[in-house]
């Protein structure tokens, strides 16, 4: 056994390393003391439940936060902001037609009820009420409208993402399931859908069913399920290969008890995200096909009919197109930010 | 190579067909008739107008000989502009909206990838913030909107281009710059993601352990890497024109195809609609075989002979 | 003795996380000597990778940090040099093999056109001179047909003549120094000892100093002159590979050496598992790190730290087992299994 020759290497720096002398040491504690072995096997920190972790993560993202606020705000004013007022959202008055926006106490905001000419159409009009986002060329209260509107496009956009959810869960599940030859006939049905621009079918289908909230809902969901279906399909297909879906089949779990333990959980991180990517892009199209003509009749309002009103009166009366303008961008920036967020704190690995 | 290509073609087709077919038969589906005032019409007339568009025919018959029209290039005549085939109509249109489309293309591309190579190699940096949000809103904002309101300052307030009407190269530039905002915001955010995740990536460990310089790192590996799958974005984004040209053409009032095909709609032009919306459907089929094709050069890995990587 | 090339003096490395600095490595001191392979061995988490990757510099300085010590190549500090001086050692005279052969090489770029890339940018070659180095260096690590080779893509080669090309490329410059970070681990059983082979050759030839980073003490047996065990971010036994095999002194180093199953032994003999789990390095304070988990731990472990207590040969070791003022046994084996 070689012998215990006290030597320091020339290249440690023992003033730095080590603040006590070695010969301080009280020598009583060179006795056996063992640390209790369950102790060493502790795990350092409490294990956090994966959605408790996702959870965490999402609340620390800024830009998720500050979009789940603005949702929530914008939802609350969609469904209580046509009540606020007197007015309704059909309620024609002639007289009071493109009245300017005016609200007291914002007047330096823009709100001073003036024209592009800068004329105060309040007084000039004599009107004592003041329309805080202005009015038509039917005299109808824009507040109202762009309210109701909102709630318009979200119902519709809600609606279409639900119905794609749940024909994508199910085509994607069953496609991914069974495998083999369904899985192969599904597949293809699938790529000819992909191969045709969605916008073209969403057209064609309106032109039939003729505009309406329902139709539109239809059309943007006959070919909006494939996405969701790929997803599922996709997930499914991963996670089968796995090796914890392998260890619970052979241990003898059934069917039920493997998709709804191992396989729902795991794949609805990707499901959620793909949803709140879902929502935008309804309400583009909903707008979208107000945009063309083929959107919802008057006297019902979404914000695509309201920006198309609009931006026909742009050039002279601009807030007619700035307010659903301006509401459509909210919406869509934080539903974007927040699918954006979830996909972050879903899956970690796939930050950036 | 050959055996994959003829695969994707005979696939190609049979797609084509269905989106044909389906069109054929949801056309027949639609309300009222083709014709303008039919009121006005008497029966005589309406019949002689039929037989003209062959409209007096079963349905099967009409549409075995649309189809045989088709092969041809024949896409029928129609219903609204008196003697007028739809592939002339196609034809006089397509220029303007290639025009803006592949310009929209270049300056979406450009200023994305920018965004986001710079984005990247700056990475959680004030600039990369900037771009991130920049793109967001870029995603967000749709393209008609932000049209209307380019329109409404930089044309109707500033004054700086043309407001609208296609007069000359400085009317082309509102509209481009209207369709290039979405590409530039996908591309900068699919760029910078895939930077981020080569930059991650063994070998670009091996390429600092060579000995080489950090810009080298970044041109040859880092950047020729993550262009590579930036190329598949070519497809979503020839889409996402096509859909920005239908209502930016009629914001501007562009006479390009995408104007044609919302004012045939509004018509209810059918042979137009149905013409225009084939010609769509082929035009994005061939661009994501095209895209496959490219890509499958570009990324050494990917073979069709049959054999994986 | 042959002349000392490099010398990793207290090195201390740290990662900066969202909860605070994180020290990986520390207090790392070692020196490798002309043409001698050095392994350093430890589990998953010793910091054994960081060490070998913050000599080469390539930690990504957003996240790490050398908190102190110092790395010196031929008298000079790696540390102080600026960065260009840096890229110009690295690749010609300090280069580096990676565990993993499969995503270690470009995947869009011709493994020929890789190997010049480095040769280009230390020595002055026209295209066809580097080619030609190139493919000199296939050849040298054995891989067939080399000329048509050199125009192929990585995914046309199988793991073990991807990690040839790997070592191929570390070598092209004649380096002095090679990192070899768990050259093997990625690779099948026939594959590695072909490639711990090959390395073993090439280094007579080229008289390449090696530093051999592994936990598979089968690898080290095969191929180091000198051994340096790792626990918890310090070394905590050094020596010739016949101390450290023969004649252990650390608690650690034996339990790694009794849990190695062996040929030549009674094959009923249990394989001693070491009980517990590696040490959380944000949790880590005084004291050693291994007194958890040590089979002799002692009330001093817990809260002073173990000096480096060296032989007159050069066998250091870092345990209190070493001090004058142990009480009792201080015969590793004796508590430990009959061996």
């Amino acid at each position: 056994m070689t012998k215990n020759i006290p030597h320091f290497p020339p290249h440690q720096d023992l003033q730095a390393q080590n603040q006590y002398a070695y010969d301080e040491i009280p020598s009583d504690l060179f006795v056996k003391a063992p640390l209790d072995q369950r102790k060493s096997e502790e795990i350092g920190t409490p294990s956090v439940s994966f959605w408790k972790e996702a959870f965490q993560r999402l609340i620390k993202n800024k830009g998720a936060m500050i979009s789940l606020v603005m949702l929530v705000l914008l939802i609350a004013l969609a469904l209580i902001g046509p009540s606020l007022n007197e007015f309704s959202y059909r309620e024609q008055n002639l007289a009071h037609s493109n009245m300017p926006p005016k609200v007291e106490g914002l007047e330096w905001l823009g709100f001073n009820g003036q024209n592009s000419a800068g004329v105060d159409q309040y007084a000039e009009r004599d009107v004592q009420i003041n329309y805080w986002f202005g009015t038509d060329e039917f005299g109808r209260d824009l507040w109202t409208r762009v309210w109701k509107g909102t709630q318009i496009s979200l119902f519709i956009a809600l609606v279409a993402a639900f119905l794609d959810l749940v024909i994508g869960v199910i085509y994607g599940g069953i496609s991914s399931f069974y495998g083999g030859r369904i899985d192969n006939v599904m597949q293809r049905i699938i790529e000819i859908l992909m191969g045709i621009p969605n916008l073209i079918v969403i057209i064609l289908f309106i032109l039939v069913l003729e505009p309406g909230i329902t139709s539109i809902i239809l059309a943007m969901v006959i070919t909006g399920w494939v996405g969701m279906a790929r997803v599922v399909r996709g997930q499914v297909l991963q996670l089968k290969g796995q090796e914890f879906v392998l260890a619970s089949r052979t241990l003898g779990a059934s069917n039920p008890r493997l998709i709804s333990k191992h396989l729902l959980p795991n794949v609805m991180g990707p499901i959620i995200v793909t949803v709140m990517f879902t929502i935008p892009t309804a309400i583009f199209f909903e707008a979208f096909l107000s945009f063309i003509g083929l959107g919802l009749q008057a006297p019902l309002a979404s914000l695509g009919v309201l920006i198309e009103d609009g931006y026909k009166s742009m050039r002279y009366f601009p807030y007619k197109l700035i307010f659903p303008a301006l509401v459509i961008s909210i919406i869509m920036i934080s539903f974007n930010l927040l699918g954006d967020g979830l996909r972050d704190a879903l899956d970690p690995k796939m930050r950036k | 190579m050959k055996r994959y290509l003829l695969q994707r073609i005979g696939f190609m087709l049979i797609t084509l067909f269905i989106i044909v077919t389906a069109t054929f038969f949801l056309m027949q589906l639609l309300p009222g008739t083709p014709f303008t005032n039919p009121e006005k019409l008497t029966d005589s007339q309406l019949a002689i107008l039929n037989a003209k568009y062959g409209l007096d025919q079963p349905v099967a018959i009409q549409y075995i000989q649309y189809i045989g029209n088709l092969v041809q290039g024949d896409l029928g005549y129609s219903f609204q502009h008196e003697g007028r085939t739809v592939t002339s109509m196609i034809s006089d249109r397509i220029g303007p909206s290639a025009f803006i489309g592949l310009q929209a293309l270049v300056i979406g591309a450009i200023i994305g990838l920018v965004l986001g190579i710079v984005s990247a190699l700056k990475h959680n940096s004030l600039l990369d913030y900037g771009s991130v949000t920049l793109a967001v809103l870029g995603m967000s904002i749709p393209s008609f909107v932000f049209a209307a309101l380019l329109q409404y300052y930089v044309g109707v307030k500033l004054e700086w281009l043309p407001v609208a009407l296609w007069e000359g190269y400085s009317s082309t530039l509102l509209p481009s710059i209207a369709l290039s905002v979405t590409v530039t915001a996908t591309v900068a955010r699919f760029i910078r993601s895939e930077m981020l995740e080569v930059i991650g990536q063994d070998y670009i460990i091996t390429a600092r352990a060579k000995g080489l310089k950090e810009n080298q790192v970044i041109v040859k590996h880092v950047i020729r890497n993550a262009l590579i799958p930036v190329v598949t974005m070519l497809g979503p984004l020839a889409v996402s024109i096509m859909t920005g040209t239908l209502v930016i053409e009629k914001i501007f009032a562009v006479p390009g195809l995408g104007e044609q095909f919302t004012l045939s709609i509004l018509v209810l032009d059918y042979s137009v609609i149905m013409g225009i919306t084939i010609f769509y459907s082929a035009l994005f089929i061939f661009v994501v075989f095209v895209v496959d094709i490219i890509y499958s050069f570009l990324d050494p890995r990917i073979n069709y002979k049959g054999e994986s990587a | 003795m042959s002349e000392t090339i490099l010398t990793v003096d207290n090195l201390h490395v740290a990662f900066k996380t969202q909860t605070g600095k994180l020290t990986a490595v520390r207090g790392v001191s070692f020196d490798l000597k002309k043409g001698e392979t050095l392994a350093i061995v430890g589990e998953s988490g010793s910091g054994k990778s960081v060490t070998a990757k913050s000599i080469m510099q390539l930690l990504p300085a957003a996240t790490t940090e050398v908190t102190k010590g110092d790395i010196v190549y031929n008298g000079k500090s790696l540390l102080k040099m600026s960065k260009r001086q840096v890229t110009d050692l690295r690749g010609s005279e300090i280069s580096m093999v990676f565990q993993d052969p499969m995503t270690s090489l470009n995947p869009t770029m011709k493994v020929g056109k890789q190997i010049m890339e480095g040769v280009q940018r230390h020595e002055q070659l026209t295209k066809a001179q580097a080619r030609n180095r190139a493919l000199e260096m296939l050849k040298l690590v054995g891989i067939p047909q080399a000329e048509n080779r050199l125009d192929n893509y990585p995914h046309q080669f199988s793991g073990g003549m991807r990690q040839r090309v790997v070592i191929a490329l570390a070598l092209a410059c004649n380096p002095k120094v090679l990192i070899a970070d768990e050259p093997t681990t990625a690779l099948d059983v026939t594959i590695q000892a072909q490639i711990l082979d090959l390395m073993k050759d090439l280094q007579k030839k080229t008289e390449t100093a090696i530093i051999l980073i592994t936990h598979d003490l089968g690898v080290v047996a095969n191929m180091a002159d000198r051994v340096a065990v790792m626990y918890g971010g310090k070394i905590v036994e050094q020596g010739t590979l016949d101390e450290i095999f023969y004649n252990p002194q650390h608690p650690y180093t034996l339990g790694l050496l009794q849990s190695m199953p062996k040929l030549n032994e009674d094959r009923s003999q249990p394989l001693l598992p070491i009980a517990g789990s590696p040490p959380n390095l944000a949790t880590l304070g005084e004291g050693c790190a291994f007194a958890a988990r040590c089979p002799h731990t002692m009330a001093v472990c817990h809260t002073y730290t173990p000096r480096d207590t060296v032989t007159e040969t050069g066998h250091s070791v870092a345990c209190w087992l070493q001090d004058d003022r142990v009480a009792g046994s201080r015969d590793l084996v004796e508590t430990g299994s009959p061996s």
